[in-house]
């Protein structure tokens, strides 16, 4: 073990412990840009920095490990004006227009001038001409807001192994690009967007719920994503009564298949839920007409019409075709119907397929 | 003292350097000799005790570093940092020119020490005809049986002044953006390919050879004693003589500027030096009397850094060749951390703003605050460098910027 | 294209030579076509999109198509001071392009380069790499008429 002051309070952590960690369970709040638990390290943003007695530079808390006897300040005079002028600098590149921006409430950028009281920046002046409009369906990025975290990136590489976007050029210049800043759907990307989910601001957003609402005004309701088996755990944003996006819980105690990581579907398919031509009841064919039935109705048509089938020309003349989006409990019971009631081995998975 | 005292350069246009034969009739190849015979620990405290520090700017006990690296199952490499793009610098270049072997028995004889079997160089993409020269130098050198068993590999850079970081260096030789890593871990414990890799620069390597041959002790007596050994000067800029030279470490700033040099041209009088390249303070006339050691020029708050000396006469506008190099800057940030990515396009474009007469004290107090925190912030030496000319040129030549101020 | 494979394939044996790759390809092209690029980077197993940073990221490399001449002038603090800023006024009007463009008949491209560790002859200029040194205003139309 480790013994460590962290702005007065001694503490102990294991060795191989970073410092950011041991910050935090000295109770420090460190602000963080490039940081994520769930992503290789960075390094990056510099606004972890902290003060360690007896060394000249501050140091990058997420990328420094602990050592013995380190006595670390974590809201210092140094470290303050490190992080404004870091916050002012990212401020003087960004396209500031927070009345409209939808990661209002849930951008760090946003939450750190308020917290150091960064009103604007002293170093205004030229700013980047990143903006990009990329017309797919799903993804919008803003690259004016980007602060170059690289969260994104490494999601799309880590998470989800995509690879489509890299930083290309250098300095200022930098920026996230597909190769030769193609469109997204041009290359490897999968529109699953865990790179929203890593934006810490609003560079990457989704169209899909563009202008229906911001975090302080939906509830968050955790589900179950219906649209296969897996069983990814994701909130449905709802405002109003109405489902007006969704957003990943990356808390594995909540989310423990997925950790937040969702696919396109999950993510951005979800329009389908205030449809009005979305089925409310069973419907029955008449006539080549469907009607709405009840489900008694509907369950005991479907029963007789199989038993009908079955006393006419025997069992092995049903067959079962199960669908991935139902679960595995399901799935079992499906295919038990099928030869103990039904009595045939005419069972199959979409997913085989 | 005045003469210049060569040690790596002494055989400078008498030997072809891409010929084995010609170092090894000069002595050549018997450092390396020596230092297999020895036992690795043996050798690593020969080079210890010969207290030859690293050339390349940081100024690192070159033994004491080898000492670091674990001697484990993996592959361990030998790193020859040559992309010195210090604006002003060509020390390397002029070492590999003339005595291109010594460089290559310095490697071997520290992949000896730390029992590896592979080196790269890394040259500068902005030298293609010493990367042809040197591909030359180590086929004799392999032909020759000099090497023995001691792989020898060049690999270009191509135009990033960052990769001159050791660990952006690692990257870019991997096939990466050359953006520097966080440290630790260092380049000794996991470098190339995460293996253990010791990073040094061509005049560090090229000294081995001669410490082997000649003794630590011989070493240890050459120069400036916490700093000893020679240095290898390229002045350029307001002097008479904008050439190269080789000198013991404890030669005076004054006669490099008013010896070696010939003193400031066209007989006008001396405004400035900045040493160490484009990232080194400049030094007012009242420094001058300084020896060019690395510790000695640290007290005055400069850096030996590469060697480069560029003398400012008495005409030259300061401010303007702080904006100037404010512009480097900004050209070779890699952009990975917000400190210097953002920081150096703001330090150029306040500095533009300065030299064009349009400032005010209010940005001259953003400029140093913003010095400050990328020299505290920034996550490599370029971000924490970049504004030492800006800071030096304050401190001495204050008035040039008053002058411009509104 | 069967060039291009050749010419990254001569890499094969270095490991994570892209960059090396990407070289020789501007040996013979003047510049990283794109088909090149991804050619490049399939052969070295990294993702299209790493190559391009990579190709992106350094400033000897370009991914857009330049000149048979591609000319850099020098324009750090050495070169600065012995007269730079003007030279280059002068190679501007001369061919004129400004910096980072090519001429319309796609002879020079010009650009800007940091420090090339030629200081000995202030101002310098390479012309496809070859350093020309103390170049002034006379020398300058000379070099230039020199490539045909």
């Amino acid at each position: 073990m480790l013994k460590l002051t962290i702005n007065g309070q001694e503490i102990e952590v294991p060795k191989g412990t970073m410092l950011l960690s041991a910050c935090q369970q000295a109770g420090a709040d460190i602000p963080t840009f490039c940081y994520d638990p769930d992503l290789k390290l960075a390094g990056s943003c510099r606004m972890c920095v902290v003060e360690v007695e007896g060394r000249r530079n501050l140091l990058a808390s997420c990328v420094t490990p602990c050592e013995n006897n380190m006595v670390v300040s974590t809201e210092s005079d140094r470290t303050t004006e490190a992080r404004k002028v870091i916050l002012e600098l990212l401020l003087a590149r960004h396209k500031v227009e927070c009345m409209t921006c939808e990661k209002v409430g849930m951008c760090k950028l946003q939450d750190y001038c308020y917290r150091y009281g960064v009103k604007d920046s002293r170093f205004a002046g030229e700013k980047g001409h990143f903006a990009m409009e990329d017309p797919n369906p799903f993804i919008e990025r803003d690259y004016d807001k980007c602060i170059m975290c690289t969260r994104c990136v490494r999601a799309c590489e880590e998470i989800t192994g995509a690879q489509a976007i890299n930083v290309k050029e250098r300095g200022h210049h930098a920026k996230i690009s597909t190769i030769f800043d193609g469109k997204l759907a041009d290359s490897t990307c999968v529109f699953c967007g865990q790179c929203i989910m890593v934006c810490p601001v609003g560079a990457l957003t989704s169209k899909v719920s563009m202008g229906k609402g911001r975090s302080m005004e939906y509830d968050r309701v955790l589900t179950t994503c219906t649209y296969c088996g897996t069983g990814c755990t994701l909130e449905l944003n709802v405002k109003d009564d109405q489902v007006v996006g969704v957003t990943s819980n990356r808390d594995a105690t909540y989310s423990p298949v997925n950790k937040g990581a969702l696919c396109v579907k999950g993510r951005f398919g979800w329009d389908f839920i205030h449809s009005p031509e979305r089925l409310t009841t069973p419907l029955i064919k008449e006539n080549g007409q469907f009607r709405p039935a009840s489900w008694e109705e509907a369950m005991d048509f479907a029963a007789n019409k199989l038993k009908a089938i079955k006393e006419k020309d025997g069992p092995d003349s049903i067959a079962m075709f199960s669908s991935a989006r139902v679960t595995n409990e399901e799935n079992y019971l499906a295919q038990k119907m099928m030869r103990a009631a039904i009595g045939t081995n005419n069972v199959d998975h979409c997913a085989r397929l | 003292m005045a003469e210049e005292q060569r040690v790596i350069l002494e055989y400078a246009d008498k030997i072809d350097p891409k010929k084995a034969d010609d170092y090894i009739k000069v002595g050549g190849y018997k450092g390396l000799e020596k230092a297999r015979s020895m036992d690795r620990k043996a050798l690593i405290d020969e080079v210890k005790k010969s207290g030859l520090r690293g050339r390349g700017g940081a100024g690192f006990n070159a033994g004491m570093k080898w000492s670091f690296v674990p001697i484990k199952d993996e592959d361990r490499y030998v790193v020859c940092n040559f992309d010195e793009g210090e604006p002003g610098t060509y020390k390397d270049r002029i070492i590999c020119e003339k005595n291109a072997q010594a460089l290559l028995e310095g490697m071997a004889i520290c992949g000896a020490a730390i029992a590896s079997k592979q080196g790269y160089i890394y040259c500068r993409g902005e030298y293609p005809f010493v990367v042809k020269m040197l591909r030359e130098a180590i086929k004799s050198a392999k032909d020759s049986g000099a090497l023995g068993d001691f792989d020898i590999e060049v690999r270009m850079g191509a135009g990033a002044y960052v990769c001159g970081e050791e660990t952006a260096l690692i990257e870019s030789i991997e096939g990466h953006r050359g953006e520097p890593r966080f440290k630790p871990p260092f380049p000794g414990v996991a470098g190339l390919w995460a293996q253990p890799t010791v990073v040094n620069n061509v005049e560090t390597f090229a000294c081995l050879p001669y410490i082997m041959t000649n003794g630590a002790d011989w070493f240890a007596g050459i120069g400036a004693a916490k700093y000893p050994g020679t240095k290898v000067l390229t002045l350029t800029g307001d002097v008479e003589n904008a050439t190269y030279f080789e000198v013991p470490t404890n030669y005076m700033l004054r006669d490099v500027v008013y010896k070696l040099g010939g003193g400031v041209k066209g007989g006008k009088k001396f405004k400035a030096v900045q040493v160490g390249g484009t990232s080194g303070a400049f030094i007012p006339e009242q420094n001058l009397d300084t020896q060019i050691d690395f510790d000695s020029m640290s007290a005055i708050g400069a850096a030996l850094g590469s060697g480069a000396v560029f003398v400012m006469d008495e005409t030259r506008d300061i401010v303007d060749i702080v904006t100037r190099i404010s512009k480097f800057f900004e050209h070779e940030s890699c952009g990975k951390c917000n400190p210097c990515r953002e920081g150096t396009w703001r330090c150029r474009e306040i500095m533009e703003k300065i030299n064009a007469g349009k400032a005010s004290q209010k940005d001259i107090d953003n400029l140093m605050l913003l010095s400050r925190v990328m020299k505290n912030a920034a996550l490599c030496g370029l971000g924490q460098a970049a504004p030492i000319p800006i800071d030096s040129t304050l401190e001495h030549f204050g008035y040039e910027y008053s002058r411009k101020i509104v | 294209m069967s060039n291009y494979t050749d010419i990254i394939a001569s890499c094969q044996g270095k490991k994570g030579g892209i960059i090396e790759a990407f070289h020789a390809i501007q040996e013979q092209y003047n510049y990283i076509p794109e088909e090149a690029l991804k050619e490049a980077a399939k052969h070295f197993g990294i993702p299209e999109a790493q190559a391009y940073g990579v190709a992106t990221f350094y400033s000897y490399l370009s991914v857009e198509k330049r000149g048979r001449y591609i000319i850099r002038m020098c324009e750090s603090a050495p070169c600065h001071v012995a007269g730079a800023d003007e030279l280059l006024k002068e190679m501007e009007s001369i061919l004129g392009i400004k910096v980072g463009e090519t001429t319309a008949d796609g002879k020079f491209t010009l650009e800007l380069t940091e420090c090339i560790g030629q200081c000995q002859a202030t101002p310098v200029i390479t012309i496809n790499s070859e350093p020309h040194f103390d170049v002034n205003k006379a020398k300058l139309a000379e070099i230039l008429a020199s490539c045909k």
